[in-house]
């Protein structure tokens, strides 16, 4: 009964257009006569260079074979997470989903997702980052992942009288606030930092919890993911904080910056840009002496996050085993390739890196493999990600609105640890 | 037989209202393999000891009492404004009615960059004090940035709640106007012996309508400041919501939101009470 409760409670909760929609894509329909379907999810409804390169995968599977049909099914971004929640609320989960980097554990601990079965070797040379591993066990594997870094121009950093960074030697944290002085002091633009401080929802985990990191913090403590008591309260996590709410008051950083910081910064308003790598074409596009830059070294050694969208094989699936075909079937450098050039971003393994000039050895944008490669720290892989996550934003939001750091940051571990508490420690 | 319209009513009504009151006394999760328990009432202990509630408690009453009375006033005065025989009052109840046609997701997007340092606002108030207004960061200040949502949320709301004075303003009949002007009745008096007592449904309704979307302010915050900052505008509403699906808390965000229910029925209970019509 409480089961069947729960199921009714979190269907009701989400979206009931979305649970229409997912009731009548049915998970699998196996037939006897004819080959057996595959339904495959995905969130890059709307982005079409992705989508296209999805659904080019599919085709070559189906006809690779006779023996199954993948069909896909695309959703919008927004409203694919409540799609897929509202879809296991009511058994309805398709057998192929993709699933945002950070919300593996969540989904494998849920139940939603299962361990991918296929041989270990599959995954040699492929970037730590774009595997979802839940125990040692990977559950989902990415095309691509993004790299955090800083964007500046050679004139601006030559006028500042600063060296350029590298990945072998990145900024010490001295050496970064004495750029952003010297920046500041030429008093050219708005801020001399913009770290893209008017982005809200995951992004500011994302974003800044590797800072926190580098400062020798963390989101929780990860030996046992059972309490942030610490890490997000230590004596670094409140370094970070004051440090961070530090760049506001010095007048380096806007508390809210504009909507879109990489615009802000091709049109001048800021000396520096700290941002995903998704920027890259048009900072490249809007200025000749563009400089791409490691982020700085806070204590630790510099830090980005990892992990973007993967696939995974769903819980429940009738026809795993071909699912299973489709994914081995799909996890081939060509299509890695496809995906890095449809989307531009790092291509998830060596092998395809290698077929992209740009990601080559040598290429204009290997460092920005090079720092997945040597900085990537993923989100922690717990169950309570998504709380946590949630717990971050506010607290930074806070710290960055100049409420007192340590009261914030031990109020974020007092909620954080009493939800792994409540759910027994998130271990089964 | 069982109508299609009682059978939504229950659907998307009743059975959505039992459930939250059935979950607010769980520890149910939205995305869990662990089935709920029955955990009494910790949740709303937990509710009662968190800041954050209270905060979004205060926020709420805050906004609901500076909204509800500046919002009705001002929309009145338009209404009896754009009533008046004269000619171009289509054209200004068309602009007046414009706001409340624009979704208030692009509304608040709209505003936020208006209420930017650099905004329209700033720049305006900066050219009519002639500099002597140095410019507010409206959102980011724990002080302004709720009377700044106020402030947009009166501008995109009042047209509708003007149109409904204005629809009660018409069930006056003109006979009593004249008989009042025969009998020497200035404009105040008119107003304040016909129109005032003639538009009492109207009032009634009004209160009680604005007053509940007050009470659930939400797109706003969602759109333009995420309760922020430092929780000078987190609301009731919004902190369900963020409970209930960021954290994933169905229980939690259950119990929000029977406080919620508790709160808003307390509220036009006493409405009720005051406008009772006096025998």
């Amino acid at each position: 009964m409480s089961r069947r409760n729960r199921r009714i409670a979190a269907a009701s909760l989400s979206v009931l257009a979305v649970a229409g929609l997912a009731a009548c894509s049915s998970g699998t329909g196996g037939n006897a006569d004819g080959p057996a379907t595959i339904s495959l999810w995905t969130h890059a409804g709307g982005n079409d260079a992705e989508l296209d390169v999805v659904n080019g995968i599919v085709e070559d599977f189906n006809a690779s074979q006779d023996q199954y049909v993948v069909e896909v099914q695309d959703f919008p971004q927004d409203a694919y997470n409540d799609a897929v929640v509202a879809a296991a609320s009511s058994n309805n989960l398709p057998c192929i989903v993709d699933v945002d980097g950070p919300n593996v554990a969540n989904w494998a601990w849920a139940g939603y997702i299962q361990p991918m079965g296929l041989p270990e070797d599959t995954f040699e040379g492929q970037l730590e980052g774009t595997l979802g591993r839940v125990d040692g066990e990977v559950y989902a594997y990415g095309y691509f992942d993004v790299a955090l870094a800083m964007y500046s121009r050679q004139s601006i950093l030559d006028d500042a009288g600063v060296r350029v960074p590298t990945l072998e030697e990145p900024w010490t944290k001295d050496e970064f606030m004495d750029a952003l002085a010297k920046i500041d002091g030429l008093e050219q633009y708005d801020y001399a930092l913009d770290m893209g401080t008017g982005g809200t929802g995951e992004w500011i985990s994302y974003g800044y919890s590797p800072q926190l990191q580098s400062f020798g913090g963390d989101l929780v403590d990860r030996s046992d993911f059972q309490s942030a008591e610490g890490a997000l309260n230590g004596p670094e996590a409140l370094e970070w904080a004051q440090w961070f709410r530090g760049l506001v008051d010095d007048g380096y950083m806007a508390q809210t910056s504009g909507e879109d910081s990489t615009a802000d910064f091709v049109n001048g308003k800021s000396g520096l840009l700290f941002t995903g790598n998704w920027a890259d074409t048009t900072v490249k596009d809007a200025f000749d002496d563009a400089v791409v830059l490691p982020p700085p070294d806070l204590g630790t050694g510099p830090k980005i996050g990892a992990g973007s969208w993967q696939w995974a094989l769903a819980e429940g699936c009738e026809e795993a085993d071909g699912a299973r075909e489709y994914l081995e079937f799909a996890h081939d450098t060509k299509y890695f390739v496809e995906y890095g050039n449809a989307v531009g971003l790092i291509p998830a393994t060596l092998d395809a890196a290698a077929e992209i000039p740009a990601y080559a050895e040598g290429g204009e944008n290997r460092i920005y493999l090079e720092m997945a490669d040597q900085f990537a720290v993923v989100r922690p892989e717990t169950p309570a990600y998504p709380f946590i996550s949630s717990v971050f934003q506010k607290a930074a939001s806070d710290i960055l609105a100049g409420g007192d750091p340590r009261s914030i940051l031990d109020k974020a571990v007092a909620d954080i640890d009493r939800d792994i508490q409540q759910n027994g420690g998130y271990t089964s | 037989m069982i109508s299609p319209a009682l059978a939504l009513f229950l659907l998307f009504l009743i059975v959505p209202i039992v459930l939250a009151f059935a979950l607010a006394f769980t520890n149910a999760r939205l995305i869990s393999p662990r089935p709920p328990e029955f955990i009494g009432l910790d949740n709303f202990a937990l509710l009662l000891t968190d800041p954050v509630f209270w905060a979004s408690v205060r926020n709420t009453f805050y906004f609901a009492v500076v909204v509800v009375p500046v919002q009705a006033g001002l929309a009145l005065v338009l209404a009896v404004l754009v009533n008046a025989k004269v000619r171009g009052t289509q054209f200004f109840r068309t602009i007046y009615f414009l706001p409340v046609v624009t979704s208030m997701v692009v509304v608040s997007l709209l505003w936020r960059f208006m209420y930017q340092p650099d905004g329209l606002i700033n720049r305006f108030l900066e050219a009519v004090t002639f500099g002597g207004f140095t410019g507010i960061d409206w959102l980011n200040d724990p002080t302004w940035a709720m009377p700044a949502i106020m402030l947009m949320s009166v501008w995109q709301g009042v047209g509708f709640t003007m149109i409904i004075w204005l629809s009660g303003l018409q069930t006056i009949p003109a006979e009593l106007y004249e008989a009042s002007e025969l009998d020497g009745a200035g404009t105040w008096h008119q107003f304040r012996y016909v129109t005032w007592p003639g538009l009492l449904q109207t009032r009634t309704f009004i209160l009680v309508t604005i007053t509940i979307a007050a009470f659930s302010l939400f797109t706003q915050i969602n759109v333009m400041t995420q309760g922020g900052p430092l929780d000078s505008t987190t609301t009731v509403v919004y902190q369900a919501v963020r409970s209930g699906y960021q954290q994933l808390q169905t229980g939690y965000a259950s119990a929000i939101s029977l406080a919620f229910f508790a709160m808003v029925l307390a509220v036009s209970l006493i409405q009720r009470y005051l406008s009772r019509e006096r025998g």
